[in-house]
């Protein structure tokens, strides 16, 4: 019985994939194929969930692990899909399953004639499928895709009203902070990696000789293990991320109450469920998160309090009480931690999605109830701390300002001190990597020297893309950076060690594809309009949906999305990287985040926002 | 503040925070959602003057575009033969033709650069600082959490008056300020200054851009300004009220500029001032170019097409000497659009009774206090500041809770034991509301206005509410009822039965209930209203009163109230038990008339549900529509005004042979009552800023729906109970939501009044805000001749004899099929059964 299971679990993937791929087809118009065929995917998913669960559970609840499909394999390294299913993936599963199945119902009629009705039911699917990635998935390397899938799509329904300003800025808010936790998870596969000196599944993580590998390494699991924290406050919004959460209230009320209501944010308390086994005997890991638990559920308690809009004030709820649940998993208590993160979300979707419906109630409950204020606050000491607690919960304790001040503005900061315009650019960029190469096949270095180069290399790499991020006046420059930024990353990891070419073919040929076609793409549209910066939204998706969608996909491609071999060769380039070398992978790494950001930056200030041009009617900027 | 020294210069504060006022979108709290002209400001403008100005100044799209209009002619809904009059009209210097062609072939494009933001974009241009993104967001959070209405478990802690006291209260008793520059902090605690000392920091000396500087401030976020200086004006607009002014609003805003600046340059800044060359004064007349006069022509000629074939429908009108002979039973509704299908159903199935229609107030204005309410209600137009009140007593009001609106489940530990145990209960509850949506606390119920079993104080015994009289004395009853029955032009042939029916809506998930009740009273459901009109007719002293009047009710004539909801398509009926033996009978047959005629009139709406099949039968459609109203997944519970275009004040003989689609407002009027004018006076001076007012923002909302409009209301977030955001840190969304607005075709109001010009003209001259509309054109009028039906069309303040030039209208065998064969608007027909009968 346990080998069929363990073969049929595939399928709770290709069935939201393969319908994401038949949702493409129908046209925009065929409200009743769309919805219908995505309610009967996901109902069929349900279905599956339901009768795969009985079976399981007859069958003894045992965990089940099946190495899917191999990607890659060299010597020492192997890219392999593997799937994991326990107690942790069951709970997620059915509450996923039946609340996708629910929103769907409910998006049928709510959305009907919403002119991204398609493309909504597009990106459920796609959500859907990067969920079920992430909660089966049975090693880092799976998870990690299905966190990107997550990722972009979320990208993309936070910023599903496109013409207006607010939505777009804060998918690109929302969209930078989940870089931050891929980054987590992108050194946490590096640091696993060397550390066991092969790629692991979840399930071999319990067994013997890992666990006294873990005890053996311990600083080295200490780290791992903050980079998985990270990832899981990160994707969670505990602090010090918290408020990117209600700011994700951007889309229609139901992909709000899904996703950012339920099962987006509870990802992170699902990450540390199933990494439990790499950090608990690490007592300072726990003392961490319970810390960070702890914190979190005060702070957004206190700013849920002086919210005055229903969403956010839903929203920082729905956090407390995943800083609690934070706490429960440090605990131990998995068990409580799953009901109560069910028990949430199945809650905070309730209230989202009856939310509009607060102004009647509440409206009514005040007319027969109204008891005007009467408070006197005695003393001046209580009223400071009164009035400083509703100050600190109005600025929602800063933490909105925090990443701006402590993140961003540094790096646009460095970004706008590096002194480079475009053609002088180009040239010296080409000769210093034709130097480079010719010095690598010519020469042959010392181990020391090869490391100090590579270092180098990567700074300049890191340093384009720090350019490239703030670049405000020219596109295509910006977009050569990004994309150059490639090319120093793998000649930094071939100086590093005696690598192949092969695993560069692998890394690059996505990216050269990617930079050619999204270079002509820009550049029609630069002919076209006369001019094309980056100082602006333009919203010049209203006049070329089409190339918006094509250079989206070249954009996706180039920042390693799992859609060319460029994804498996970003984790390929990281296995190049020496345990000890944490200087050269924090600058990889880094560079990749902003790689990313400095791409959908790149896409959504030229096609999102509100169109530029004003022969039609256009949103307010503040609306 | 330091009002008095700046007489001198060219800013006049408090000039200026008029005109903003004036300009400002002037929509009320949600729960005091009135329809009105968005573009009331420009109303002293000729209607195509006013809103090329409105968009010149503001970048407000106000006419369709070129491309909308042609979709719209290649639909057949405009017509050559109107385009060409507009175009004579518009271009007199062409050639007719060769224009038309240029018209249909040119791709015109209109330009919407607004002028308002010339002076604030200084800091973007120069500066390259984004000092919206700064600011707003923190001005919106402060002003929300001080107005609040109870979202929040925590109020705003100051118990000072006004924003800018108690933002300054609260700010200087806190460890952590709510600036973040000394600088900005200390200009906001200085108390001396006043508006036109913080606009020379953000301006500079040069006060002639003071005013500019404001409205590109006020204008970036149009929601929030517009929201603080309508509860300005109107502080019992919020039940929790707070004291608010636009000054401090502003005030708050430009400290918070400032501070902002400070904070990104120090000292290292320059007030905008030193960048501006010169700005157009954003209201100077502007140029009309030719892409203007193509939409011009398009709008006149999109009206007119379907104005003509109304006008000659109208033309076709059936005269009966003797139509008051029988009567089954008389029944008075609402004027609104929604009611005119239903006068039809019910007419169809009793070819006996005689159905009129007046404002849904039916005269009578006073305040309600359901029982056990602490606040009274307003129930009748806005403008009217009523002087009594009416309570409700011996009613069994329950008041249910609704976990998922419980505010310990914002609490952290409480919160934890509520999500594990309730958790599990909201997902039962979630699949039951999607499966089996059924009212709940949460729904908003026609029929919970006013409890059907209670009883309304409604005759005066001495009793006094503060300034408000409870009940009212016989005098005062008749007076209204005579009011009413006049206007109306009941006042012989009175049936056994006569009802006066009122109506509301219901919906779930609906912060715009407020804008589906009856806009005649204030935006709630008209039951009181009709069953203490009803109470007062059946008072025998009140009818006393009235025969020495000349208005004869006999004694075996009664009144009955009711309210009909019109998302539900049900009516209920007040008092029954009251009712003779007799009329008791014929109630009960009347019931059934009045059910069935429901049943048809649900499935005349359904033809504009997607989601419903219009060819089940009447009953079946009707459970769908009943269940829509209650379904939390439903953002269309009902279209409610949508597609208006029409309000026709005349005898039912005028229409009662037409099929006008739900698209009129139906007022009854007889001119041979009313020779003078007298109670046309009363009927046009309510109808036309209510219908007129509905009809406007109907249209801008679709014309603009972006900034007009509320937008899609699907993102839409609820901000401190008093309006509608998108996300958590836009700008409230004044205007209609695009799901009201998205069938609606925009054309001004046509009200035909069945009177002599002459009397209407001078019935319309006595009073000027009402003949502002007529004048400028805002609405469009049309006298019908009582005898002669001949057609006379105001223009440049005088009538002037029109022709119809359709010359024939289908027929409509049938009602039912007619609705099934459509899903857009139902050009008019005639009904056969109207002719046979």
């Amino acid at each position: 019985m346990k080998t069929e299971l363990e073969f049929y679990m595939q399928f709770f993937l290709w069935l939201p994939l393969a319908s994401y791929i038949l949702s493409l087809i129908p046209g925009k118009h065929h409200e009743k194929t769309i919805s219908w065929g995505t309610f009967t995917s996901v109902l069929l998913h349900l279905t599956f969930a339901i009768v795969f669960l009985i079976v399981w559970g007859i069958d003894g609840f045992q965990n089940l692990s099946h190495r899917e499909w191999v990607l890659y394999q060299t010597d020492g390294y192997m890219f392999y899909i593997d799937f994991f299913f326990d107690k942790t993936t069951a709970t997620f599963l059915i509450m996923g399953s039946f609340l996708t199945s629910l929103v769907t119902v409910y998006s049928r009629y709510y959305l009907h004639r919403e002119s991204g009705y398609k493309r909504f039911f597009n990106t459920l699917l796609l959500f859907f499928f990067g969920y079920n990635l992430v909660i089966f998935s049975g090693n880092l390397e799976t998870l990690f895709t299905g966190w990107e899938v997550l990722g972009i799509s979320s990208f993309l329904l936070i910023a599903f009203y496109r013409d207006r300003y607010l939505p777009v800025k804060n998918a690109l808010k929302v969209f930078s902070i989940y870089r931050l936790g891929d980054i987590g998870i992108i050194l946490a596969m590096w640091l696993s990696h060397h550390m066991f000196h092969e790629n692991t599944a979840f399930i071999d993580w319990s067994s013997e000789h890992l666990q006294h590998l873990l005890h053996e390494h311990e600083s080295t699991a200490v780290i791992l293990s903050v980079f998985l924290v990270v990832a899981a406050a990160a994707k969670s919004a505990q602090l010090p991320f918290s408020s990117w959460l209600p700011r994700a209230m951007e889309g229609p009320t139901p992909s709000s109450a899904i996703f950012y209501g339920s099962l987006s944010v509870h990802m992170g308390a699902f990450i540390l469920i199933r990494t439990y086994d790499i950090w608990s005997h690490l007592l300072s890991i726990k003392i961490l998160i319970i810390i960070l638990g702890v914190a979190t559920c005060f702070v957004a308690t206190g700013i849920a309090r002086v919210q005055t809009s229903v969403k956010s004030q839903i929203a920082y709820s729905s956090v407390a009480q995943i800083g609690i649940i934070f706490c429960e998993i440090a605990l131990g208590w998995n068990t409580l931690a799953l009901i109560h993160i069910a028990g949430n979300a199945f809650l905070r979707s309730y209230q989202l999605l009856t939310s509009p419906s607060v102004v009647t109630y509440l409206m009514k409950d005040m007319f027969y109830n109204f008891n005007p204020k009467k408070k006197n606050i005695e003393g001046k000491v209580s009223k400071k701390l009164e009035y400083t607690f509703y100050v600190l919960g109005t600025r929602e304790f800063t933490i909105n300002m925090f990443l701006y001040s402590y993140l961003w503005n540094p790096m646009k900061w460095i970004g706008r001190k590096i002194p480079l315009k475009s053609k002088s650019l180009l040239v010296i960029t080409t000769m210093l990597f034709i130097a480079g190469t010719i010095l690598l096949i010519g020469t042959d270095l010392s181990e020391s020297t090869r490391h100090i180069i590579s270092m180098i290399l990567g700074m300049i790499g890191l340093v384009s893309v720090f350019a490239a991020f703030t670049e405000r006046e020219n596109t295509l420059r910006s977009w050569l950076l990004v994309c150059s930024n490639h090319f120093w990353v793998a000649l930094a990891v071939t100086f590093n060690e005696h690598y192949s070419w092969e695993h560069n073919i692998i890394y690059l040929s996505g990216v050269v594809v990617a930079m050619g076609i999204g270079y002509l793409l820009l550049n029609g549209i630069k002919k076209k309009e006369g001019k094309l910066d980056l100082n602006n939204f333009y919203g010049l998706g209203y006049d070329y949906s089409k190339r918006a969608f094509a250079f989206l996909l070249c954009a996706l491609a180039v920042s390693g999305f799992p859609i060319t071999p460029t994804f498996i060769g970003e984790d390929l380039i990281f296995s190049h990287i020496h345990e000890d070398q944490i200087g050269l992978s924090l600058i990889v790494s880094i560079s990749l985040i902003i790689d990313g950001l400095a791409l959908v930056r790149i896409y959504a200030r030229t096609f999102m926002g509100p169109h530029y041009k004003k022969n039609h009617e256009v949103a307010d900027r503040a609306s | 503040m330091n009002n008095a020294k700046e007489t001198s210069s060219s800013f006049h504060e408090e000039h200026v925070l008029h005109e903003l006022a004036h300009y400002l979108p002037a929509q009320a709290p949600l729960k005091d959602f009135i329809h009105h002209n968005t573009l009331h400001a420009f109303q002293h403008d000729k209607f195509f003057d006013g809103i090329l100005a409105a968009k010149s100044a503001f970048g407000y799209k106000t006419l369709l575009s070129p491309k909308e209009y042609k979709k719209f002619y290649s639909e057949g809904k405009i017509s050559d033969e109107k385009l060409l009059t507009a175009i004579q009209k518009h271009f007199p210097n062409e050639n007719a033709n060769d224009k038309l062609k240029e018209i249909l072939t040119t791709d015109f494009q209109p330009d919407l650069t607004p002028r308002v933001g010339a002076i604030r974009k200084v800091w973007k241009d120069h500066y390259h600082f984004d000092v919206s993104a700064l600011v707003h967001h923190i001005v919106f959070r402060i002003t929300c959490n001080y107005l609040d209405q109870g979202i929040a478990l925590w109020g705003f802690p100051s118990q000072e008056k006004g924003l800018l006291k108690a933002t300054r209260d609260l700010d200087k008793h806190t460890s952590v300020s709510l600036f973040r520059s000394k600088r900005g902090r200390e200009i906001f605690h200085d108390s001396t200054l006043g508006l036109t000392d913080l606009l020379k920091l953000v301006v500079g000396n040069r006060e002639e851009l003071y005013s500019s500087y404001l409205f590109d401030m006020c204008f970036a976020h149009p929601g929030w300004s517009g929201m603080v200086a309508t509860i300005e004006q109107l502080p019992s607009s919020l039940l929790d009220r707070k004291e608010i002014s636009l000054r401090d609003f502003i005030h708050l805003e430009l400290c918070f500029e400032i501070d902002a600046a400070y904070n990104q340059f120090g000292e290292n800044w320059k007030s905008l001032g030193a960048f501006v060359d010169q700005v157009n004064p954003y209201f100077e007349k502007p140029q009309v170019s030719e892409v203007d006069l193509v939409q011009r022509v398009w709008q006149e000629a999109f009206e007119w097409t379907y104005y003509d074939t109304v006008l000659f429908g109208l033309q076709q009108r059936i005269k009966k000497p003797n139509v008051h002979s029988v009567q089954t039973f008389q029944a008075v509704f609402c004027i609104d659009d929604r009611e005119g299908s239903i006068r039809r159903y019910i007419e169809l199935l009793d070819p006996h009774c005689e159905t009129l229609g007046m404002p849904g107030f039916f005269g009578v204005e006073f305040y309600f206090q359901p029982q056990g309410g602490k606040f009274h209600e307003k129930v009748c137009p806005a403008p009217v500041t009523p002087k009594h009140l009416i309570r409700e007593e011996d009613a069994t009001r329950k008041t249910n809770k609704e976990v998922q609106f419980n505010k310990n489940s914002h609490h952290n530990i409480l919160g934890w034991a509520l999500s594990i145990v309730y958790g599990f209960w909201s997902a039962v509850k979630l699949m039951s509301n999607i499966f089996r949506p059924g009212i709940s606390p949460a729904t908003s119920l026609s029929f919970r206005h006013m409890e059907k079993e209670s009883t309304l104080t409604v005759e005066h015994t001495h009793e006094h509410d503060g300034d408000l009289q409870v009940g009212f004395t016989v005098e005062e009853m008749a007076n209204r009822v005579e009011g009413s029955l006049r206007s109306i032009g009941l006042v012989k042939n009175f049936a056994p039965i006569v009802y006066f029916i009122g109506h509301g809506s219901s919906s779930v998930n609906n912060p715009h209930y407020a804008a589906y009740d009856c806009g005649a009273c204030s935006g709630r459901a008209g039951s009181a209203n009709a069953r203490v009109f009803a109470t007062m007719a059946n008072n025998p002293k009140v009818r006393m009163v009235l025969r020495e009047r000349g208005i004869d009710i006999p004694s075996y004539t009664q009144f009955v109230g009711g309210l009909r909801d019109t998302t539900r398509d049900q009516t209920v009926f007040y008092d029954g038990g009251m009712l003779n033996e007799e009329n008791k009978a014929l109630h009960q047959k009347n019931k059934w008339t009045f059910r069935h005629a429901s049943d048809l009139n649900a499935k005349e709406r359904s033809r504009r549900f997607e989601t419903v099949n219009t060819s089940l039968t009447p009953w079946q459609i009707h459970k769908r529509v009943m269940r829509r109203s209650v379904s939390i997944f439903e953002p269309r519970p009902e279209l409610n005004h949508a597609t208006n275009a029409l309000c026709i004040v005349g005898t039912r003989q005028l229409t009662k042979h037409l099929f006008l689609d739900r698209r009129s407002f139906l007022n009854s009027y007889d001119a041979t009552i009313d020779p003078e004018g007298k109670y046309l006076f009363g009927i046009l001076k309510a109808a036309a800023p209510v219908c007129g007012g509905i009809n406007l923002e109907y249209y801008f909302s679709r014309t603009d729906n972006y900034k007009l409009g509320a937008g899609t209301k699907l993102p839409h977030n609820v901000m401190g109970l008093i309006g509608v955001a998108n996300g958590v840190d836009g700008d409230l969304r004044p205007g209609l939501p695009s799901q009201m607005i998205e069938v609606h075709d925009p054309v001004r109001l046509l009200i035909v009044v069945e009177q002599l010009p002459n009397v209407i003209l001078k019935t319309i001259q006595t009073d000027a805000s009402t003949y502002e509309w007529f004048k400028n054109e805002w609405v469009h009028l049309v006298s019908v001749h009582p005898e002669t039906a001949q057609i006379q069309v105001f223009q440049n303040e005088a009538f002037v004899p029109y022709t119809t030039t359709t010359t024939s209208l289908p027929y409509a065998s049938s009602m039912e099929q007619l609705v099934e064969a459509h899903t857009e608007n139902i050009p008019v027909h005639l009904l056969t059964q109207a002719h046979e009968n």
